[in-house]
């Protein structure tokens, strides 16, 4: 077990004129469970590679604990790739299959004997150790396939979307053995997603990358309480957050018809304008005033329901705008209702709308 | 949803397939063998049109980047199964979604490591399967290919002279750069030690091979093979400028390894004295591509090589050297290469390929001349290897798969 420390790390692809990864700093912390989310193209895969030893590191560098790993060769970082490949050998035994790779590498039999018994334990595999694999259900066979990675007691587990050719469902029960699999073996673990709902749900902290710039590293919770521009704003949270570019006026924002009070403070460092973010559970239902919304689709999810609309409030007209509102009382589709931004307004966010920064805390 | 098929060509029997069945419960009719394993994914062989298709079910986003991928490397020369098509958009007939599925064309007279080695040819066959595969690796390599999960499993095997020519069946995790990075190829290298000697174990959990082969052994050798290559090809070689027969003996050297060079880089130092040459392009198939305009015959590498040897012999034999080389080799396919390959009668034709009945042949008679301690014309070779040999040879044609049991699964005719 190690830390893992992404140091001014930069990937430049021969030709390229950008980074793919651009001055990457991250400190892992011994243990944790750090999930890399963004859309295609930011850079969390190669950001991952890099560490792996697959993508050379141009500039900066990368270290596993305090060892210098930049250019290393990937079997000499310690570092293992989950789920890359689980070919089950069909004659050799369940405890066989787990600890052949350990035979390669020359680790004494009896030494590998007890590593399996021991990752068997905690993958509640110890019954079937002298089965073959034929007799396991689809989800044991899986854990097979993990236990090879455990035995070899690497440093790092390293992840690059290994839950993106599961049907869904598998998809929600493998993440959650995973996240509870790797609390348990305390390993270091980094994790590629573009998911941000997988993210969210697994990692300790979640770093934000587009465009090969880290734009956030949190913990979840603070991520999403407290993103720290436009784009983390939107790309967190599901629905994802409303944001409408409004006037700033005398005292706060005006949001349609109403003006939302403001502290004066953060409103100071933009112009005439901002860029006021608003989760679809922190709009309530107003009797007058506030932001109208044409209902486009009401999805009913039992006691809570997400009313789909369209406001002209933003500036650009047909604005989508998402909001949360009591299951015993939706709207009809085609009717216009006012919102406005649940109690004193704690929960809206500011952002420039230049640079798209937040503005304030 | 509607049914969404992706295929490079129209192909309307592929409609009468059940695709509202699972794969899994296809009707024992519809397939060309009998499935039986473990595999990650379900895949089945069916014949269609007097074609043998394999059928994988995988998402629909995974079927089609592998898809793509297959053609991609198609387009660049690698030998890898020909893709089909994609079928995606399927329901059972409750309107349940069922995953899409990867077709792609059975790679003829070729046939799975499991069936090689259960076949028991001769003790140095796993050898000589790594051999062919390091040799494959290399050549995707080299075009900037990164596996990602190397096996012999998913490779398939053809006869080639004595040798074998390896194929890439899965492409599943593979991506496509401009360039590898040694992180990269050492990676797959390290991927496909551990897969040989994962299913070499196996092979010997299940008593197909003997306790006598070593796994670990047998899985190093791709590493050493693959290493002895690379730098055969990519390396970069200085000597004084007065040896400039050395860039001639490069390329030898590649041609006899059965690459051709597209361009090679040379370069002098700045007073002339010294000559660096580093191969740049470099394309298999030397020895193919030269019997494929001398003959037209299209056949693998190794062939080729044992063809042209022939046809040399011939050519000597006949004191012809100073003829049109393009003559000479259509005498000899008129002369000796058809009589030979026709010669089979057509039941047992089909076992194997031409090119590799007529290597055979051309070994048989060796052998003979050898016990006998005299020579043989090809005409009785033929005959005694019809007679004798033939007849108990597997047909390759025919299998398409194998079960866990490492006994090939055939094909009903």
């Amino acid at each position: 077990m190690a830390t893992v420390t992404y140091d001014e790390a930069t990937r430049v692809y021969p030709g390229a004129d950008v980074a793919s990864v651009d001055k990457l700093n991250i400190d892992i912390q011994d243990g944790e469970f750090l999930v890399l989310v963004g859309p295609s193209g930011s850079g969390k895969s190669t950001a991952l590679r890099m560490l792996a030893g697959l993508e050379e590191v141009n500039e900066g560098r990368i270290l596993i604990g305090d060892r210098d790993v930049t250019n290393l060769s990937p079997k000499d970082r310690d570092v293992a790739m989950v789920f890359q490949n689980y070919a089950l050998y069909p004659h050799m035994t369940v405890a066989d299959n787990m600890g052949f790779a350990l035979k390669i590498a020359g680790v004494p039999k009896s030494e590998i004997r007890s590593r399996v018994v021991e990752a068997a334990k905690i993958l509640d595999l110890e019954p079937f150790l002298d089965r073959k694999p034929k007799a396991l259900s689809g989800g044991q066979r899986q854990r097979v396939a993990m236990g090879r990675a455990i035995v070899r007691s690497p440093q790092v587990f390293l992840m690059d979307e290994p839950l993106s050719n599961l049907d869904a469902k598998l998809r929600v029960q493998t993440r959650t053995q995973i996240a509870s699999l790797q609390r348990r073996l305390g390993v270091t673990t980094v994790y590629v997603t573009h998911d941000q709902v997988e993210a969210m749900t697994m990692g300790d902290r979640v770093a934000v990358l587009k465009d090969g710039l880290l734009q956030q590293l949190d913990t979840p919770r603070r991520m999403y309480d407290h993103p720290n521009n436009v784009f983390v704003a939107g790309f967190i949270g599901s629905p994802a957050m409303n944001l409408l570019e409004v006037p700033v006026t005398e005292g706060g924002v005006k949001l349609g018809s109403i003006v939302h009070p403001v502290k004066r403070d953060p409103l100071a460092k933009t112009g005439d304008k901002v860029i006021v973010g608003i989760r679809p559970e922190d709009l309530t239902p107003a009797s007058e005033g506030g932001i109208p919304v044409e209902v486009d689709v009401v999805e009913e999810l039992g006691a809570d329901a997400y009313v789909y609309g369209r406001t002209d409030v933003g500036g650009e007209s047909d604005k989508q705008i998402v909001a949360r509102v009591d299951g015993r009382q939706v709207p009809d589709k085609g009717q216009t209702i006012h919102f406005v931004p649940k109690g004193e307004g704690d929960h809206l966010h500011l952002f420039d709308p230049e640079s798209g920064e937040r503005l304030g805390d | 949803m509607a049914l969404d098929i992706t295929t490079a060509r129209p192909w309307p029997a592929l409609l009468d397939l059940p695709w509202r069945l699972p794969l899994e419960d296809w009707p024992e009719e519809r397939l060309a063998a009998l499935p039986r394993g473990i595999s990650r994914h379900v895949v089945r062989f069916v014949r269609l049109e007097g074609r043998v298709i394999a059928i994988k079910e995988i998402k629909a986003d995974i079927a089609r980047r592998e898809y793509n991928m297959l053609r991609m490397l198609r387009r660049l020369g690698q030998p890898v199964v020909e893709p089909v098509g994609v079928v995606a958009g399927r329901l059972t007939k409750d309107g349940e979604p069922l995953d899409a599925c990867l077709l792609t064309r059975h790679l003829q007279f070729s046939l799975p490591y499991r069936a090689m080695l259960s076949q028991n040819l001769r003790p140095d066959t796993a050898a000589r399967l790594i051999d062919a595969l390091a040799v494959l690796l290399v050549r995707l390599h080299l075009v900037g290919f990164w596996w990602g999960d190397v096996s012999l499993s998913n490779t398939l095997f053809k006869r080639s002279a004595g040798e074998f020519a390896a194929y890439l069946v899965d492409a599943e995790t593979g991506e496509l750069h401009d360039k590898l990075t040694n992180g990269q190829r050492e990676h797959d290298l390290d991927i496909a030690r551990v897969n040989i000697a994962g299913e070499m174990m196996d092979l010997q959990a299940g008593g197909f091979v003997g306790e006598d082969i070593d796994p670990i052994a047998i899985s190093d050798r791709i590493i050493q093979r693959y290493n002895v290559l690379w730098q055969e090809l990519t390396a970069v070689e200085r000597f004084d400028a007065d040896q400039r027969w050395r860039v001639d003996e490069r390329i030898r050297v590649l041609n006899s390894l059965g690459f051709d060079v597209g361009e090679l880089d040379i370069t002098t130092d700045f007073d002339g004295t010294t000559i660096q040459i580093q191969p740049k392009v470099v394309d298999a198939g030397h020895h193919s591509r030269r019997l494929l305009r001398l003959t037209g015959l299209d056949v693998e590498d190794n062939q080729a090589r044992r063809l042209l040897n022939d046809l040399d012999a011939f050519r000597a034999a006949h004191e012809r050297q100073n003829d049109d080389e393009e003559q000479v080799a259509h005498d000899w396919l008129m002369q000796v290469y058809e009589p030979i390959t026709r010669s089979a009668p057509p039941e047992m034709r089909r076992k194997m390929e031409p090119a590799e009945l007529f290597h055979e042949v051309l070994e048989h008679r060796w052998y003979m001349s050898e016990k006998a301690q005299r020579d043989f014309t090809i005409e009785e070779a033929v005959q005694d290897y019809i007679d004798t040999v033939l007849p108990d040879k597997p047909d390759d044609s025919a299998v398409v798969g194998v079960d866990t049991d490492a006994i090939p699964v055939r094909a009903n005719r």
